[in-house]
């Protein structure tokens, strides 16, 4: 065999070689993608799987949050006016009545009173129902100047005199009933 | 025999350099994609991982739930003994 042939065998041989060896790298490496991406799936997958019920449940909550949103709001107004409630707001959360009441929108446009000054109806409404609640304890514009200590003379005000003057004892309430001490007549007799 | 070693020349110096380049860049692309699946597919896990929270949500929705009727409740009860504004 001539030269020239045996040089063209090894050449043969060579480029055969290559072949073997980089195809054979690329099928092992896809391979390994292939593992990868059937673990990428499982997984995804599971994810899909597991958020399947979260759109449902998250939107009963919403409408639950929002259901009660709307009664606190509803309430507050209802309770402490439109003005006054925008004060309370502004006045526990400073800034928050900028952003209105969902359900009124024309309360965004309402200047907030300073409930921790002015003592107004829905002041002494909360006031009368949590009589040391820190109304605007967290005002940016200076301290409140209600007497948060003695907040609760404010509420007391309220009441009739002879409760505020801290009395050391009361008349008590009259026993009423057939076996009562005191036999009071009826105001006015039954229709006979 | 001078166009056989021609032949010759050109295979070794031509061909099977051009065939070693091209397999080794689909191989070397191919290695490149592996270490990005590893990613996405640890990603993934971990991702599915953090769902195992979500149960969690029927229990929020319970507790959602009662306190916004707890809530109606005392709203309902204000209303009746607390005056209106107007």
């Amino acid at each position: 065999m001539p030269a020239a042939g045996v040089v063209l065998i090894v050449a043969v041989v060579l480029i055969v070689l290559a072949l073997v060896y980089f195809l054979l790298s690329t099928i092992a490496s896809l391979m390994r993608i292939t593992t990868g991406l059937d673990d990428a799936i499982a997984a995804v997958t599971e994810i899909v799987e597991k958020s399947a019920p979260v759109e449902a449940v998250v939107k009963d909550i919403n409408n639950n949050l929002d259901a009660g949103v709307d009664l606190l709001e509803g309430l507050l107004v209802k309770k402490a006016g439109l003005v006054d409630s925008m004060g309370l707001v502004d006045g526990l959360y400073p800034g928050a009545a900028a952003a209105g009441l969902r359900n009124f929108p024309d309360s965004a446009s309402i200047r907030p009173p300073r409930i921790g000054e002015v003592y107004t109806k829905g002041t002494l409404t909360l006031a009368r129902l949590g009589r040391e609640a820190p109304i605007a304890a967290a005002s940016p514009n200076g301290p409140v100047l209600r007497n948060i200590e003695g907040g609760s003379l404010d509420a007391r005000l309220i009441y009739p005199e002879n409760r505020q003057s801290h009395p050391e004892k009361l008349p008590r309430s009259p026993v009423i009933g057939t076996d009562s001490p005191v036999q009071y007549e009826p105001a006015q007799k039954e229709a006979e | 025999m001078t166009l056989w070693w021609i032949g010759d020349v050109l295979l070794i110096a031509v061909v099977l350099p051009v065939v070693v380049y091209l397999l080794k860049g689909v191989l070397d692309a191919s290695r490149g994609i592996e270490p990005s699946v590893t990613r996405i597919a640890d990603a993934a896990r971990a991702g599915s991982r953090d769902l195992d929270a979500v149960p969690l949500l029927l229990t929020t929705q319970q507790h959602v739930k009662t306190t916004v009727e707890v809530v109606a409740g005392y709203g309902g009860s204000l209303d009746v003994i607390v005056d209106d504004a107007e």
